[in-house]
């Protein structure tokens, strides 16, 4: 259920990220989720993508900072207060969210990435509470 | 190891007998040879025979790297063209080029103080010697060489650049001792690391470092990335390139060989000599030269001189490390700041890479420095409170030792240009205005 996400480094400079997403096109490597951290100077770009240690090594090769660590992804359904229930059963059990990002999957669902600051934990509560989790081969496939 | 027993372990009564003699004999060669220093020591009112001790230098006249380019090339050489068997020059991106000559017998003394400064270093005839130091008008590459060949040892001249060749040839020959500037060596290691190798595939055990300022938390990360022994060598080429001082593996400063080169300490501003222990600029009277003799020569290296026996059993004159350049120095908002003290900072925070860059400027009528820090993949992680804490911790840190605020700008790895010779640190936008 450990979802690995990968987060670059990148400089407020024009035409980074650009660079980043040809990178990964040149060697065939798909996106399956993305969001962006930014401040004055510099963003942080954490993707989740099909193939993360291609996409690891061809940065790194590129000569990009690059971090990898563990997030889950789960399903909630796409209707008020569908995010709610999940985050309170999270809260109750003192657990915080460091971010997440979520996108709609049909008019039914969303997938909501989420990082946490235990995540072995997290994926037991989640689960104990009948929240549906992706494994990472599904979602590599988004 | 001493390759020179004798003179390096010499009693401070004879090794200033030694340099009084010769001081006298060098104050005769300058007096009638070199027009520039007759006329200053006219001006003084001294004749050859008045010098008779080296407790006099501090009443003679000092030189600057100004007095070289204003006797561009060949002014101030003391021996006629004919006895010149060799000129070396400074690059001159800051005007004329400064020359210097050597006699035969000059660049015998050049060998005796090299092979001093690698037999300190640990270097014997068994060693294979990597000279990664320009060759050519600078004197790093020849002179490391000739230290080289005297004591016997297996040279390799690759001389600066083409590090993928430099890697291959350090491994195929099984190089020993690595002599380049301390900002190469890293850049040497890094790219080893980059092509998958380890200190293990190499057969490295010292390196013999110069040519520009670095910083013991520098020294700890070449000996831990290369896992060798790394000394520091000091030389400039007006006084005879490199070989004016080493460190033995003791690393407790840089024995000095006095009975070529006197030194003393002056303070920048008001050029009175200073006592040991105390920090100012570093200065040398070149008592055996023949070529081009200089009296009493300003290097703007800062440092200190010790007496104290060292434990190699030299009893030299040690220098410290050097702490900067009285000419690098910045004044930020009326603060000294030496780039060495930020990249102090940075290492020992072991947070970053050495990589950094200054960039000083002038906004509204105000000094602003900002400093350009690389990111590394080893303490950055997804989250962007651990960047900015990483970003207030450097700017706190150099608040604290410096004295001056600065805003810290953290950049991609690898954007920081890499030298292959001496490492550009600052870029003043005040002195472009």
């Amino acid at each position: 259920m450990i979802i690995k996400q990968i987060t670059v480094f990148l400089e407020n400079k024009k035409g980074r990220l650009t660079e980043v997403t040809r990178i990964l096109m040149e060697n065939n490597i798909n996106m399956s989720a993305l969001s962006i951290a930014d401040t004055a100077d510099f963003g942080l770009l954490r993707m989740i993508v099909d193939d993360p240690e291609k996409a690891e090594k061809t940065l790194k090769n590129e000569g990009f900072a690059i971090h990898i660590n563990e997030v889950v992804c789960m399903i909630v359904p796409d209707e008020p207060g569908g995010l709610y229930r999940a985050l309170d059963i999270l809260t109750k059990n003192d657990i915080s969210v460091e971010y997440l990002y979520a996108f709609s999957n049909d008019s039914k669902s969303a997938s909501v990435v989420i990082r946490t600051d235990e995540i072995e934990k997290t994926i037991e509560v989640l689960q104990k509470n009948q929240i549906k989790l992706v494994k990472a081969s599904q979602l590599y496939k988004i | 190891m001493i390759w020179n027993e004798h003179i390096e372990c010499m009693d401070r009564e004879a090794m200033q007998k030694l340099q009084n003699e010769r001081l006298q004999k060098m104050i005769d060669r300058i007096y009638f040879n070199v027009p520039f220093y007759r006329k200053k020591l006219q001006e003084i009112g001294f004749t050859p025979g008045d010098v008779t001790s080296i407790e006099q230098l501090k009443d003679l006249p000092l030189t600057t790297k100004d007095d070289l380019r204003d006797n561009y090339p060949f002014g101030l050489f003391a021996v006629p063209q004919s006895e010149v068997v060799r000129v070396h020059a400074s690059s001159g991106t800051t005007g004329k080029p400064t020359v210097v000559g050597y006699t035969r017998k000059d660049l015998d003394t050049w060998s005796e103080v090299m092979a001093r400064t690698l037999t300190s270093a640990g270097a014997t005839k068994n060693d294979v010697v990597h000279i990664a130091y320009g060759y050519g008008l600078f004197t790093g590459g020849l002179g490391v060489h000739y230290g080289a060949e005297k004591i016997g040892a297996t040279v390799i001249p690759i001389s600066g650049g083409n590090t993928k060749r430099q890697i291959q040839l350090m491994k195929d020959f099984g190089s020993t001792i690595l002599a380049c500037t301390p900002s190469y060596s890293l850049f040497l290691a890094e790219a080893m690391a980059e092509e998958g190798l380890k200190p293990s595939d190499f057969k490295l055990r010292a390196g013999v470092f110069g040519a520009e300022p670095w910083t013991e938390e520098m020294r700890k990360e070449i000996e831990s990335k290369l896992n060798i022994l790394a000394i520091d060598i000091y030389g400039l080429s007006e006084v005879i390139g490199p070989g004016v001082a080493a460190e033995c593996p003791h690393k407790k400063g840089l024995h000095i060989y006095e009975d070529h080169f006197i030194p003393e300490i002056i303070d920048p501003v008001t050029l009175k000599v200073l006592p040991y222990g105390e920090i100012g600029e570093l200065v040398f009277t070149t008592v055996t030269k023949q070529a081009l003799p200089l009296l009493r020569y300003r290097t703007r290296d800062l440092t200190r001189l010790t007496l104290d026996k060292c434990e190699c059993g030299r009893t030299l004159v040690r220098m410290e490390k050097c702490l900067g350049r009285s000419d690098d120095m910045l004044i930020i908002r009326g603060v000294n700041v030496f780039p060495s003290q930020i990249e102090s900072v940075l290492l020992e925070m072991r947070e970053t890479r050495p990589h950094y860059l200054l960039i000083v400027d002038r906004v509204n009528n105000l000094d602003t420095l900002e400093v350009w820090v690389e990111v590394d993949d080893q303490f950055f992680s997804d989250e962007v409170k651990q960047l900015e804490n990483l970003r207030k911790k450097i700017q706190y840190n150099i608040e604290t030792t410096l004295g001056v605020s600065a805003t810290i700008k953290l950049v991609e790895p690898k954007t920081i240009e890499r030298s292959e010779g001496k490492a550009k640190r600052v870029i003043d936008k005040r002195k472009l205005k």
